[in-house]
This record gives structure tokens, sequence and C-alpha cells, in this order.
């Protein structure tokens, strides 16, 4: 579903991903972990169409097609989301406004038929209860004086709502509590599908507790430096990044 | 015929000669007085120039180099269909319709209104409600000051005369409906409204400016509005003036114990145009919602000039306002708050905020807080921006149109200032005009 491929990428100037390669196939859920810094958001902002991130190398093919040839529109369109780790709010804007535009939006761009204001509240309605979401919560303006809790939830919604092919989770973990992190882990669950691939990025082991990857990476310095299973995770809680560095040394000089 | 006003040899003080003799009341002796104090006062003070602190960021020498023609009439070219655009819908509306500055009566709607309300253009309210006019007339809006509001007053004609007894609710709106068409020479109309209400009284007035042709012209706009005690007046401002236009308004509000009003402008048109709007919380426990939306395109200048006066304890204002400038225009927000030395636990706050559309336009964004009492909690914030990229990016992320998440951004921006408006017919209509303002733009962008 998804190939990355040495991707090389610049912010101001400065190389943040240096020859990121990842693969990513339908129903496979891949937990990307790795220090502060290491360019984990990085890769979520590329996927999704951050225009102010410089591509100097590489390429990412989406469903077959360049991803880098598409606005970040396009990419949600063609089943990308992804969740920010800092939701924007956007006064005068209601909640529930913007999910019916997005949704029509990608229908659209799919062909198929928009939802007309009933159709989308009944739709809506239901999502809503998965993710413990409240009228007013809809009603608002998009995440304004949203508690952290409620950005991410809401990002979450979001997501159930535009039913994605590929959703990214940059850091949705951050800043959670227990309650909130097992409804948004519910609202990921629910989402799972042989036709539906996740990217969870997240700096602690703690959300994969409940969200229980295929897969584990560990991105330093901008490279993928080792995958492996969710026992991966386990260890990188135990042990943190610096064994990995360290491992790659004694490789490199062995 | 028509008389002719002009900086040139004199023109105002000779036309106001020959105005005087025919204008509505001049054979009261008070009326006469009060035009002539006026008169005087404007000679003395002159138009502003930007050397004076409170016109620093807009220049009237266009006005001041123009001569204009007062108008004697002008209803005959007008007709009902003309207006349909500019009218809201509503059994009972009651709507006032002044053609160049004069009233007409084939073209207004007068309904039933609850007992003892009084609704007259002005020129017939100076022969028939003399008692409330000496009472009120040019009492609030200060002429020793204020050179536009002098030269108002020196030349008032006609405007709308609103009265509101003691415990009265006017549910429907008043309408006041100033219809321009302007001439081959620049023109002058000196719109004067008052408008009473008593106590525990509540009503709306809608006051309307705008232009069946493209002309020039100057609406220069005086409004006293006397709140009484416990009472709850709303108002409404929509300048619409041709793109050529001179707009110079002040609103003069008088608020007693208790009471509230809520001030909204909507300023779209004319090509220099000045909102003063200036409250006085008089009496303890008022409070003021001050609301404006000012948008500007090509060479427009819209000054919004904010005056808001808290002289007792406990009043309570708020204003926002936000501006939309594009083109090569330029906005002004002059946001005054004086709390008198009496008025303690006075909550005052203003924002003006401002979104630009280009990279010429320009905002000169002032507050100015003049505050003498000890015990008082005053904010104030501005901003100026472009459309944030954040917002953008996140909308786009979420599938929606570069061009479809700009409009969300800025209808949203608009529509911040509308929500407060509590009549829903004012406030669609002023919705459709910022949508066809933002298609106009989107026009002007693809020829």
């Amino acid at each position: 579903m998804l190939e990355i491929k040495n991707l090389h990428v610049n912010v101001e100037d400065q190389e943040i991903l240096k020859g990121l390669n990842l693969k990513v196939n339908k129903g496979e859920v891949h937990s990307i972990m790795g220090p502060n810094g290491s360019g984990k958001s990085t890769l979520a902002q590329v996927l999704a169409g951050r225009e102010s991130y410089e591509i100097t190398e590489g390429e990412i093919i989406f469903e077959g097609k360049d991803l880098l040839e598409l606005s970040p529109e396009d990419r949600a369109c063609e089943g990308i989301f992804m969740a920010f780790q800092y939701p924007v709010e956007i006064p005068g804007v209601a909640n529930t406004y913007l999910l019916r535009e997005a949704l029509n939006s990608v229908r659209k761009y799919r062909g198929e038929e928009t939802l007309k204001h009933i159709e989308f509240t009944k739709f809506a309605k239901e999502k809503m209860k998965v993710m413990d979401i409240g009228d007013n919560l809809l009603k608002r303006a998009v995440n304004e004086g949203f508690s952290g809790g409620e950005k991410k939830k809401n990002e979450i919604f979001q997501m159930q709502i535009l039913e994605p092919k590929l959703a990214i989770l940059d850091e949705t973990d951050s800043g959670l509590d227990i309650d909130a992190l097992k409804v948004v882990a519910d609202g990921v669950n629910a989402l799972r599908s042989p036709e539906r691939a996740f990217l969870i990025i997240t700096h602690y082991q703690r959300l994969l507790d409940y969200i229980v990857p295929d897969f584990v990476h560990v991105l330093v310095d901008g490279k993928i430096v080792k995958s492996g299973g969710k026992e991966l995770a386990f260890e990188l809680e135990d042990k943190g990044y610096g064994w990995i560095g360290e491992e790659e040394k004694t490789v490199a000089n062995s | 015929m028509s008389i002719t006003l002009s900086e040139k040899d004199n023109g105002y003080i000779n036309g106001f000669a020959g105005f005087e003799k025919t204008a509505p009341g001049s054979s009261l002796g008070w009326l006469k007085a009060i035009r002539e104090d006026a008169v005087t006062k404007f000679s003395e003070l002159g138009f502003p120039t930007p050397r004076d602190e409170d016109w620093r960021f807009t220049n009237v020498a266009p006005i001041a180099r123009s001569s204009f023609d007062i108008l004697l009439n002008g209803h005959d070219r007008v007709s009902a269909v003309d207006l349909t655009p500019y009218q809201f819908e509503g059994e009972g509306i009651c709507e006032l319709v002044f053609i160049n500055g004069h009233y007409s009566s084939e073209l207004s709607t007068l309904t039933k209104l609850p007992e003892g309300v009084i609704v007259l253009n002005l020129a017939e309210a100076i022969d028939s409600q003399q008692e409330i006019l000496k009472d009120n007339l040019a009492k609030y809006a200060d002429f020793n000051e204020e050179a536009f509001t002098a030269l108002n007053t020196a030349f008032m004609e006609d405007g709308g005369f609103i009265y509101i007894p003691k415990g009265t609710v006017v549910e429907e709106p008043i309408h006041l409906l100033f219809v321009s068409t302007g001439g081959e020479n620049p023109s002058i109309t000196n719109p004067r409204n008052l408008i009473i209400a008593e106590d525990n009284c509540q009503a709306n007035i809608i006051e309307h400016y705008v232009s069946l042709e493209d002309n020039v012209y100057l609406s220069n706009v005086v409004t006293e509005m006397v709140v009484g005690e416990n009472s709850s007046v709303g108002h409404y401002l929509l300048e619409l003036e041709s793109k050529k236009a001179f707009n110079i308004s002040t609103l003069r509000v008088q608020q007693a114990r208790n009471s509230n009003i809520r001030s909204h402008s909507v300023l779209l048109g004319g090509s220099l145009v000045r909102n003063n709007v200036h409250p006085v919380l008089a009496g303890e426990g008022c409070d003021s919602l001050i609301n404006g939306l000012y948008m500007s395109a090509e060479r427009q200048h819209i000054d919004n000039y904010m005056k808001v006066e808290h002289a007792s304890p406990h009043c309570d204002s708020r204003q926002l306002y936000n501006g939309v400038l594009d083109g090569r225009s330029r906005g002004v927000f002059h946001g005054r708050i004086i709390v008198h030395e009496d008025a303690q636990k006075t909550d005052a706050k203003q924002t003006n905020r401002n979104l630009l559309l280009s990279d010429h336009a320009q905002i000169d964004t002032k507050p100015q807080l003049e505050i003498y009492a000890d015990d008082v909690k005053c904010t104030h914030g501005a901003t100026i921006g472009q459309i944030d990229e954040n917002s953008l990016f996140y909308l786009r992320s979420r599938g929606i149109s570069k061009e479809a998440s700009r409009d969300i951004i800025m209808h949203a921006f608009t529509n911040e200032t509308l929500e407060s408006m509590t009549l829903e017919v004012v406030k669609n209509y002023c919705t459709n005009l910022i949508t066809d303002w933002f298609d106009q733009r989107k026009l002007a962008q693809k020829s």
C-alpha cells in the first residue's frame, strides 16, 4: 500500500530524514518509535503533504501513485489521514461543518454522492458513540477551547468519519491520561480491518499496550535503524533508545 | 435650485444663510439657535487634519477640497422596486425611506406599533414633537469639538425620529433606509437621527446607507440614541455607500442605569469612511456590546473610531471589531476606552483583528486606554495577519480543496462578528453581503 524509498527531507536547510525506507501493506499496523528529534513527526507531515518540507531525494508510492505529486487535499481524498500531534484551533468553524465538508469532499473525489445534512448527522451519531463524544463537541468551533484529551479524541473521531485507507497517528498518545488513551485506542481498534493500514508514531510504548502493532521500527537520526515485532517496543521501554545506537556501532566495528 | 457648500469663499457660511431660510423649523427660535451655534463652531473648527490626534490615520482632504450641493429633492427618480434589494423580510417591519436626505412618504412603510411609540421623520417631528426634541436634540452629540457633528447639526433637515415610551417592547425592528442617487456634482446629505427609549424598553433599530448610482456624495450622519433605565436596544449600522462616496457617521449613545445596548456596524462601501461610535455608560450596571466588521478593497479607506466612556461603576463593555483588507485599501481601528474616576469595577474589553488579503493593504490599529479609576479591569488586543497556514493545512489535510479551505477560514473570520447579532434577518442579510464580497473578489482575481 505504502512504499517509502530512500527518503531525504530538509527542514529549513537542515537534513532531518536521511534515507528512510519503509513498506506498509494493507491490514498492517506499524509503529514508529524513536527519541525526540529523530524525524518521526517530519515523516508524518511529509506523508500528509506539508509544503514547508523539502524533499531532496527519494520517493513515496501510495497505492501505485506518486504521493509527492499530490496536494494535501488529494492525498486525503486518496485515503491518507493524519491525526495531528497539535490539532489546530479554527474559531468560527463548527466541528460538524468541517466534518461534513471534509467527508463530502472525499466522497465527491471518489465519485460518490455527497451526504445531506440529515444523512450526515445520522452517520456522525453512530461514530460519536464509539468515541464518547458529546453533541456539544460537535457544535463547538473546531478544537477551540478543547482540552488536550478532547482535541486528540476529536482527531480520531475525524478519522472515524473519513474512514481512510492509511491512518497516521502523530504522537496521539502524548499528554493523554489513561482514560482518554483507552478511548483513542478503542477508536483506532474499531477501524482495524484487512483493508486498512496504520502508522502509529509514538515516543512511548504505552499506547501499544492498547493498539498492538504488527511491526515496530526504531527511527534514530533520520533513518530506521531497527525493525521488529511488538516485542521490540517492550525492549525499548526497558532499555531506552541508547542501546540501539551501541548495537549499531558494534555491528559497524565488527 | 440647490445650495452649494465649499470651503472656498466662505461657502459653508454663505450656504448656511440660504439653507436656514427654508430649513424645517426655521421659524423656531431654539432650533435656530442650535443651528447657528453649530455653524459658528464648524467655521471655527474647520475640517480636521492628520495633525489632529483623532484623525492621524485619516486624511479628509478629499472632502475638504470638494464642494457639495445640498439636493432639495430627489424622490422622483426612485421607485419602490429599486429598494427591494435593501429590504428585510418580515411582517410589521416599520421602514422609513429617505432619498438624498429627504423623507419619502410614498416609499416608506409605516406599520402598527405598540401604543405610544412614535416613528416619524425628523422634519415632521420638528413640527409635532417639539418638547421631546428640545430636551434631547443636540444634547449628546458634541458639536463643540467635532467638526463633522457641527456640520451635521448646522445643516440637519431630516432623518429618523423614534420615541419609545416607558415599558414598551417593540418586537419588529425599525428600519431607517437612506438611499443616495447623488447628482452630476458632488452632493451632501446630513441625516440626523434621534432615538429615545425610555425605561424598561426593548427595540432594535437598523440604519442602512445605500446607493443606487455610482456618484460622488457625502453622507454626514449623526445619530443620538438615549437609552433609559433597564432598557435593551440593538442598533445596526449597515454602510453600503457607492464606491466613490464619503460616509462620516457618528453614533452617540447615552445609557442610563442597568441598560444594555448592542451596536453592530458593518462597513463595506464608500471610498472614504469614518465610523465614530461613542457610548457613554452613564448609569451604574450598564452593558455595552460594540461589534463591527469592515471589509475594504481597491483604494477604499475605512476608519473605525471608538470612544467607549465608562462614567459609572459596575459597567461592562465588550468591543470586537474584525477587518478584512484587500487591494490597496487602508483600514483604521482607533479604540479609546475612557474610565472616569467614579467608574470603579469597570470591566472593559477590546479586541481588533485584521486579515490582510493583499500585500498592499494596510491597517493602523491603535488602542488607547485612559483610566482614572483604580479598581477596574481593562484589556485590549489587536492582531494583524494573513490567512493562517496551519489552519489552511489542517483543512486541506481533511480533503477540502485549497480554495474552499481559504473560503472557510475567511468566512469564519467575518462571521465571528455577526454571531452576536440577535436580529436573524440582518444577520442573514450581512452573511449574503459577505458572500457577495468574496465572490466579487474571486471574479476580479480571475479577470
